[in-house]
């Protein structure tokens, strides 16, 4: 497989990533485990996922998502999805994940925002 | 003499009723028009468009020359006179005929028709009897293609106002900075919620609303189906990162809502459109007041 990564960007106390490419199966565990050891290094309150330029979605990348959120739960911290497509929406609701234990927002200014509401509720 | 010969061969090839219509051709269709006129409602073609329609479809029976194919009236030879019906029945069709006024321009062929034979072969009961056969045959054929047309007429009629009203019935207004609203009217169906859903998650990210109304004052009855779709709506919306607020529930609609034991779960419900816009205001951080001067009577 080629050793292409998805960056994770450090805002604060805060983890920001931002899916540009599309996803496989390999790309997302990497992901996933980059995240978890992330999390747990920075002590991250929050992390941001900016899933707008994906535009296709399949039960796995779903499930993926739901677990690295319950992941960052378990670690403490809150997980954002923003920018989710219609069309990626309305996959993810026809595989009945409905990412329940997720936050979502619009775009990634109100994601920030709702992170930082999230975390002010936590202290 | 051979040119002659020839010619009249061609001729004892083809069903005497053809030749007829060849020879007798204004007399059938003055006859023709005649009886159309007779069983047509009052308000229905004038005379002479009747006459310029029979004057045309006789050119096209007696036209094709192929003797093979002549009392088949799927043969390639017939294509013309199928389209001409195609196209006659697709008018009356638009023009609200009924189906038997449509056929009758066919059937009403038959008489003025038969009656000629009769006088034809007035000595010869069987020839006679042979004509009337494939004159019936041919002429049944063809009416029946006008019928199949006429049907096919309406149904395109039905399915484009199918696609209008699946149009019509999924308006995304914005009620609001930030306040979508979507009042449904009809019954949901699968394909419709589909349509509605897109449009509705199409809206939210152009305009970047937070918050989605969905109205259901106007439909009429909510079963499992729907509560379902309603519920897949309202989570593809809160992926998207907004808000879902479902309004217009009328009290048998939440009856059978608790009937049918469908979970609503987290979902906001409000009982009017008014409710839920107020709702909306105040999760936006807005307020309505009234204007001082409005109270006072001054």
């Amino acid at each position: 497989m080629s050793a292409e990564r998805i960056p994770i960007l450090r805002m604060g106390s805060y983890l920001l990533v931002t899916i540009q490419v599309d996803m496989y199966d390999q790309l997302a565990m990497m992901l996933q485990d980059d995240l978890a050891h992330a999390i747990g290094q920075e002590e991250s309150r929050g992390l941001l996922i900016d899933i707008s330029a994906l535009e296709i979605v399949d039960s796995f990348i779903g499930r993926m998502i739901a677990n690295t959120a319950a992941i960052c739960r378990v670690l403490d911290a809150e997980t954002v999805i923003v920018g989710m497509q219609p069309a990626v929406a309305i996959t993810l609701v026809e595989l009945g994940l409905s990412l329940s234990g997720v936050h979502t927002a619009l775009d990634v200014g109100r994601g920030m925002a709702l992170l930082e509401r999230a975390a002010a509720r936590h202290t | 003499m051979s040119l002659a010969i020839a010619s009249q061969l061609s001729a004892s090839g083809r069903p005497d009723f053809r030749r007829l219509i060849v020879q007798r051709r204004d007399e059938i269709l003055a006859a023709w028009v005649k009886e159309q006129l007779k069983e047509a409602r009052s308000e229905s073609l004038p005379a002479d468009e009747l006459r310029a329609q029979g004057d045309e479809f006789l050119t096209l029976i007696a036209d094709p020359a192929d003797s093979d194919s002549i009392l088949d009236a799927n043969a390639e030879a017939w294509a013309p006179a199928r389209a001409f019906l195609a196209d006659l029945s697709r008018t009356r069709a638009r023009q609200g005929f009924s189906p038997s006024e449509t056929a009758s321009f066919v059937f009403a062929l038959k008489r003025p028709l038969f009656a000629m034979l009769r006088a034809e072969f007035a000595d010869d009961a069987e020839q006679l009897g042979t004509e009337i056969w494939r004159a019936t045959e041919l002429l049944d054929q063809l009416g029946l293609l006008t019928m199949e047309e006429y049907q096919r007429g309406r149904e395109e009629v039905i399915h484009r106002q199918q696609q209008e009203m699946l149009e019509l019935s999924t308006p995304v207004v914005t009620l609001w900075d930030g306040v979508l609203a979507l009042p449904m009217i009809g019954t949901l169906d699968s394909a419709r919620t589909q349509i509605v859903m897109e449009t509705l998650l199409q809206r939210i990210v152009e305009t970047g609303a937070s918050i989605a109304i969905i109205d259901i004052t106007g439909v009429p009855t909510v079963d499992t189906m729907t509560a379902q779709h309603l519920l897949k709506t309202v989570t593809a919306t809160r992926l998207m990162g907004a808000e879902c607020i479902i309004s217009g529930i009328r009290p048998q609609i939440a009856q059978t809502i608790v009937h049918l034991g469908v979970d609503l779960g987290d979902v906001t419900t409000k009982a009017t459109l008014a409710d839920a816009f107020r709702v909306a205001l105040s999760r936006t951080g807005r307020m309505v007041t009234a204007a001082t001067s409005a109270g006072d009577g001054a």
